[in-house]
């Protein structure tokens, strides 16, 4: 690799090739939770760095929902100032460690890199990840001046991506701003749905730290909703509530068996091991099955992270059942790369009808039927069909439903005047995020259904300009 | 950080605890629960609350020493605190003057029973009581459940105390004596909850069980708490946690109640061991 580097600057920039990220070996992985991609060396960083064409029209831009500078930040890692590039994604993300691990690159600001067209995109997702490993290292984390107070309060509901954004925008501009965590831990999905090995916790724990000492306030254990309603929070004296409390409920098929022993929601596996670092019991009290033979239902990123922490957790057979082909798998690419890498036995074009139990209770069996692949469907995707008389059992032990999570409907429940669509999503009137109540707006997963990480951070990031405006406008 | 301002057992494996958290005392009603999490490394469990005073901003919370964490928290005094205390959680009970209402408590159960009591009983109804244990020294709040109701009745299995037998057999009897019952509240051991359940049934007396599925987040999240109710699944923390008794399944609830044994006695075990070493 160093030789290579060394070169570079001989040679024209085409040349470089896009810089593999080293990663754990397959086998050695699936027995440690340990971050699986070590992420680059200065000398990767560099070499990968010198490969962006800095355009003038940069179209990788236009592919970020929260507009990070890209040729800037990519530039200054070039020249070897790690650190002033962590500043300036700093700019304009909040959470750059984490956007450079789980983003979904590929269909973002790598999918519209000119470079992409030809060969391979810059790799920027792993120099955003480079670029804020190295602040954070480094321990010089700056804090971003921010303007004289307003005097006004805003109420953040969820810790999450779009709340934990929106935070830091909003306390840039001046605002006093609270965030309402109902867990006991800051982060949201980031802490309770992806995996170690994929997003240590101890960056999601330096992000939150970093808007902390920008000075948004987090309160930990407040459910909104139960604990204080959204009124009750303007009777406080807060001026506007931002809810960016998620799509927190799990979907399950509502087959026969489900509710056996040993079948959990995605939510619950990845929560009782992420959150509640069950994968470390009895050293932590929280429990979860460690089970011989695991199939998870679905087959996105949730599924993909729940039948890696199988493996990890000691399966024997870990199995992906999905109704669909490989090729309609909503999975990122490296997911589903990293899951077959590590054994994860696909069994595509499959869908369970019925769970098994044994005489306590406990599943024992899936009855699956072979699906195949229909006209195409209103999402575009080949339809599913059931081939009749296909179906067999496959034995199991434990079991992730991984189909999917709805709106949690305790905040709309307990919020007068509050429109939700038929989904119980909240309405928002623009992109904004204004809700049908003055003063309140949603973004991310409550307003959108399950989407990702980056997709929730534009929408705080949107929100954030509405409510500085809104509250200004209040004076 | 949640103070614990008071700690005083029952009887030997049941001990209550009053705890400062102003706020959850100022919101909640009868009926509703708390999460709890001793420290970092801790379960979150699922305790109903049984008592809270707004002025002192604290709550009260009666449990029985049945796991690790349970056997944790009662070894709490005053001036420990427990790092997370999440609430008020769950539907808190429908209360309004239905004419008669029986609250039947079973064991630790009681304690949930009796904040029920007390408001049906501010609402204005006739509230006959009947609590029962297995025997005299471990039957809780009997006072407590004296004061808050019409009429009282005790049951011990072993017959120490009160009638000889279960509640169901009180039941029964206030059944048979002809009082006409508008709403039966039956709150205790699952097996018991059961029971109630199956003898009203035949009366077609409206009977509202409290359940206790495990849970982790207890906001709607997780879908630990799945419990099946006229056939539909529903979450015991955000549905519940009180449902119709002759709509519940009790032996998947029995049954999911039990998944994790060998790991609680696991944790349970090397706690005391811990316990013992220091």
């Amino acid at each position: 690799m160093e030789n290579k580097e060394k070169t570079v600057k001989k040679e024209k920039k085409e040349k470089v090739p896009r810089q593999a990220m080293p990663e754990q070996q397959p086998k050695k992985r699936v027995s440690n939770f340990n971050e699986v991609p070590y992420g680059y060396t200065k000398e990767m960083a560099l070499a990968e760095a010198s490969r962006c064409i800095q355009c003038k029209k940069p179209t990788c831009v236009e592919g970020c929902p929260v507009d990070v500078a890209i040729p800037e930040f990519v530039k200054l890692i070039s020249e070897g100032h790690f650190i002033e590039a962590a500043w300036k994604l700093k700019e304009t993300n909040a959470l750059p460690a984490v956007c450079g691990r789980v983003c979904p690159q590929e269909d973002q600001c790598e999918k519209l890199c000119i470079l992409g067209k030809k060969g391979d995109p810059v790799a920027v997702g792993r120099l955003e990840r480079f670029a804020a490993d190295f602040e954070r290292d480094s321990g010089n984390i700056m804090i971003p001046k921010v303007a004289p107070p307003t005097g006004k309060k805003i109420a953040i509901v969820g810790a999450g991506p779009a709340g934990l954004t929106i935070a830091g925008d909003l306390v840039k501009m001046g605002h006093d701003v609270t965030i309402f965590e109902a867990l006991h831990k800051a982060g949201g999905v980031l802490i309770y749905g992806i995996p170690e090995f994929r997003l240590p916790k101890a960056i999601v724990d330096a992000e939150v730290n970093y808007l902390e000492k920008l000075g948004a306030k987090i309160v930990l254990n407040a459910a909104i909703g139960r604990l204080k309603t959204v009124d009750d929070l303007f009777a406080e004296g807060f001026h506007a509530v931002f809810l960016g409390v998620g799509a927190g409920a799990p979907v399950f098929m509502n087959i026969p068996g489900e509710n056996l022993s040993g079948i959990y929601s995605a939510n619950e596996y990845l929560t009782r091991s992420n959150l509640m670092k069950a994968y470390l019991f009895p050293e932590y009290d929280t429990p979860i099955a460690k089970g011989k033979n695991v199939a998870v239902i679905g087959g996105g990123n949730v599924a993909m992270d729940s039948v890696r922490t199988a493996l990890r957790l000691g399966a024997e057979n870990a199995y992906i059942i999905y109704r669909r082909s490989e090729v309609e798998l909503p999975a990122r690419k490296e997911e589903v790369h990293h899951a077959h890498e590590e054994g994860v036995q696909f069994k595509i074009l499959h869908n369970p009808v019925e769970y098994i139990g044994d005489e306590n209770g406990w599943v024992k069996q899936i009855k699956c039927i072979r699906m195949e692949l229909g006209e195409p469907d209103d999402s575009g995707r080949r339809r599913p069909i059931p081939i009749k008389g296909s179906e067999f059992t496959i034995d199991v032990d434990t079991v992730v439903v991984a189909i999917g999570t709805e709106a949690n409907p305790v905040i709309p429940r307990t919020t007068p005047g509050l429109e939700t669509n038929k989904w119980g999503y909240i309405v928002t009137k623009s992109e904004a995020g204004e809700t049908s109540r003055e003063g309140v707006y949603a973004g991310g997963d409550i307003v959108t259904g399950s989407a990702t990480v980056i997709l929730a951070m534009g929408a705080g990031r949107q929100a954030a300009s509405a409510i500085d405006a809104f509250v200004k406008a209040k004076n | 950080m949640y103070k614990v301002i008071e700690k005083t057992f029952l009887q030997e494996i049941v001990a209550r605890i009053v705890v400062e958290a102003p706020e959850i005392a100022r919101k909640r009603k009868a009926g509703q629960f708390v999460t709890l999490m001793i420290d970092e490394k801790g379960e979150r469990i699922p305790l109903t609350i049984v008592d809270s005073d707004s002025e002192k901003g604290t709550i009260t919370i009666i449990f029985q020493i049945v796991g690790k964490t349970t056997e944790h928290l009662s070894k709490l005094e005053k001036g420990d605190s427990i790092m997370h205390i999440l609430g008020p959680l769950g539907h808190p009970t429908e209360i309004e003057n239905f004419g008669t209402a029986v609250v039947v408590g079973g064991g630790v159960g009681i304690g949930v029973a009796y904040p029920i009591a007390a408001a049906l009983k501010k609402a204005g109804n006739k509230v006959i009581s009947i609590i029962g244990a297995r025997t005299k020294d471990i039957l809780i709040l009997e006072d407590e459940m004296s004061k808050v109701s019409t009429q009282l009745l005790v049951a011990t299995d072993d017959g120490s105390y009160g009638f000889c037998g279960f509640t169901s057999q009180v039941l029964q009897n206030v059944i048979d004596s002809g009082e006409k019952i508008n709403i039966i509240y039956a709150i205790g051991p699952v097996p018991m909850m059961r029971v109630l359940a199956n003898l009203t049934k035949p009366y077609g007396i409206k009977t509202i069980v409290s359940l206790n599925p495990i849970m982790v987040d207890a906001t709607g999240m997780c879908g630990a708490c799945r419990v099946s109710v006229g056939g539909k699944t529903k979450f015991g923390c955000v549905d519940g946690p009180e449902f119709d008794g002759h709509q519940v399944d009790f032996a998947l609830l029995m049954s999911r109640l039990r998944m994790y044994c060998d790991e609680e006695r696991q944790a349970l075990q090397n706690y005391r061991c811990e316990c013992d070493g220091k």
